[in-house]
């Protein structure tokens, strides 16, 4: 599996809260919830995204609150693949249950700068920046949590199994 | 080659002799938590299994404690999804108005969580439960969906980093100056994927309630979770509040550890975590210049419990909240409220010019009951002070004890209790 898309690039510590933030927590419908993704520290970002499109961050992205709202409306609008040099553990979770594809690579996500063209191999975990050529080795997914996401999430996984 | 305090909690759990840091496993639940914010999504997850019947109905604890008693009708209608789900499948454990708390702060109260455990819950606080010995770790909704229908969660074995404490603190140094010292000192992913595992002769000379704080905000170091000892004060807490039986682990002798601190409580400090990171720590005595603050937020699952409104009171007793400023007291839960109100407490908030309120999470997360305007800034005893975290995203949270929340209430800005005197 393949993605290609325009980058939107992030910092250290994105939180959950920047993600989504808890005043709009008791919206039930995803869609009308991915209006406000990112909204606190990139106004323009809803506006912005195309279908398809990454994003990138540094260290610790998705730290903060359990809420699975914050995968959820980084999926539902649009983007098809967060690399990063690290994920907070609760959010790594909740991507790989809702079925958000996520790599971790600290080289990509030091590198790649905003708006640059980036293609993504889910299968090989290879990260090519199309805008400058340069080529990543992101971390592969251990076989079970592969298992997961080609299942397209947990609850798919158990009822398979 | 021996295992951490996690990993044999893990091991029994995964029915196993033994587990090694990496190493994937599926582990059975003792309880699984959710609240009024996580369990809507888990029970339309839960809807799109081929099982619908949950695995015990004594093992599920539902608490509606973010947004209650309900802000909006959007709530309202969250808690009514759970109220009905909870009806259905006749959770023993559902708490609503009246008798709900702070999740973290109850369900210790309530004797659900004890030693030994394995737990899981749709909300990041759940490390709360270490400080009983029990490994507890925050989840999410689908995480929350799977363990009720299956009683089972997978998880990678944590390696682990151990502080050593020692010493005894001083007088208005508590167990949320412990863990902002800690997170100042490692980083807000200083843990990521670990454990922090806490050992040492110092633990005595800290309180339940103490031990709840620090354990709470393991999370905030990016933390998996947070475990103390069982020892004599864990064993009666449980005593008192639980008629469940506890199952005590020890490290092993030869554990490893990926790295090892000392924590000296009696060279700690009043600390403070500025905007907008909570390892983003000053001690009182870095703070050189006045901050002036417009509110001040005494409560949560970190600091809603007896100790620190105690803490509170003493400081308040006699004195007025500052003119023009705001101190909102929040017991974190109907027993914390009535003992308050039994021992005096809440008269002494109300006489210095406090609002105390019903038990909520509240401002805590920027949900009601305290949120702040652009450019305003607060003194909060709470967990966190990311942008936008209590309101505006121009608005400031610095994070404190109660003795400091309280002082600074008094002076108007960011303040020790020596400042007053005491």
């Amino acid at each position: 599996m393949q993605t290609k898309g325009k980058v939107f690039k992030y910092g250290d510590n994105v939180d959950t809260d920047v993600i989504i933030p808890a005043r709009y927590l008791a919206i039930a419908d995803p869609k009308e919830l991915a209006e406000h993704c990112m909204e606190d520290i990139d106004k323009d970002f809803v506006r912005k995204v195309h279908p398809g499109d990454i994003m990138v961050a540094n260290k610790n992205f998705g730290c903060g609150s359990s809420r699975e709202h914050a995968p959820l409306v980084i999926k539902v609008s649009g983007i098809s693949c967060v690399i990063a040099e690290t994920f907070a553990r609760i959010f790594y979770r909740n991507a790989i249950n809702i079925g958000l594809p996520i790599i971790e690579c600290p080289e990509a996500a030091r590198d790649i700068k905003d708006s640059d063209e980036v293609e993504v191999d889910f299968d090989s975990g290879t990260i090519r920046n199309l805008t400058t050529g340069k080529q990543y080795q992101g971390q592969a997914f251990p076989e079970f949590m592969q298992r997961i996401i080609k299942a397209e999430g947990l609850i798919n996984y158990i009822n398979e199994k | 080659m021996g295992m951490t305090m996690t990993q044999k909690i893990l091991a029994a759990h995964a029915g196993l002799s033994e587990v090694k840091a990496g190493q994937l496993i599926e582990a059975d639940l003792d309880l699984v938590l959710g609240n009024d914010i996580t369990t809507p999504v888990a029970i339309r997850e839960m809807e799109k299994m081929n099982s619908k019947e949950v695995f015990h109905k004594d093992k599920i604890a539902l608490v509606m404690d973010h947004f209650i008693p309900n802000k909006d009708i959007k709530s309202a209608e969250n808690c009514k999804c759970v109220r009905e789900f909870a009806c259905k499948h006749e959770v023993s454990n559902y708490f609503d108005v009246g008798e709900m708390g702070i999740e973290h702060a109850l369900l210790p109260e309530k004797g659900l969580t004890v030693a030994g455990d394995c737990i899981i819950g749709a909300d990041s606080h759940t490390c709360t439960y270490g400080a009983l010995g029990a490994f507890s770790t925050g989840v999410g909704s689908t995480d929350m969906a799977a363990g009720m229908a299956t009683g089972k969660a997978w998880f990678k074995v944590p390696s682990a980093i151990r502080f050593n404490i020692i010493g005894k603190p001083s007088k208005w140094v508590s167990g949320k100056d412990v863990i902002l010292h800690i997170i100042g000192m490692i980083g807000v992913d200083g843990a990521l994927y670990k454990s922090m595992e806490f050992t040492g002769e110092g633990i005595k000379n800290l309180s339940m309630d103490d031990r709840f704080t620090i354990a709470n905000m393991a999370i905030e170091a990016g933390g998996k979770n947070g475990i103390f000892p069982v020892d004599d004060l864990a064993k009666a807490y449980m005593k008192e509040h639980s008629a469940r039986e506890y199952k005590v682990y020890e490290a092993d002798p030869d554990a490893e550890y990926d790295e090892e601190y000392t924590i000296d409580l009696s060279t700690l400090k009043s600390t403070v975590a500025f905007p907008h990171l909570p390892e983003n720590t000053k001690t009182i005595g870095e703070i050189t210049e006045d901050i002036a603050i417009d509110q001040v937020v005494i409560g949560s699952c970190t600091n809603g419990r007896m100790d620190d409104l105690r803490a509170a009171a003493q400081i308040l007793k006699g004195r007025k909240v500052k003119k023009g400023l705001r101190c909102i007291v929040i017991p974190g839960t109907q027993k914390i409220y009535m003992d308050a109100m039994e021992e005096g407490l809440l008269k002494i908030f109300i006489q210095a010019g406090a609002a105390v309120s019903t038990p909520t999470c509240g401002p805590c997360l920027g949900g009601y009951m305290g949120i702040l305007a652009a450019g305003e800034r607060c003194v909060s005893t709470t967990n966190r002070n990311f942008v936008g975290r209590m309101g505006h995203v121009d608005s400031e949270v610095y994070l404190a004890s109660p003795a400091v929340a309280a002082a600074s209430a008094v002076t108007g800005k960011i303040s020790a209790p020596e400042e007053l005197g005491l």
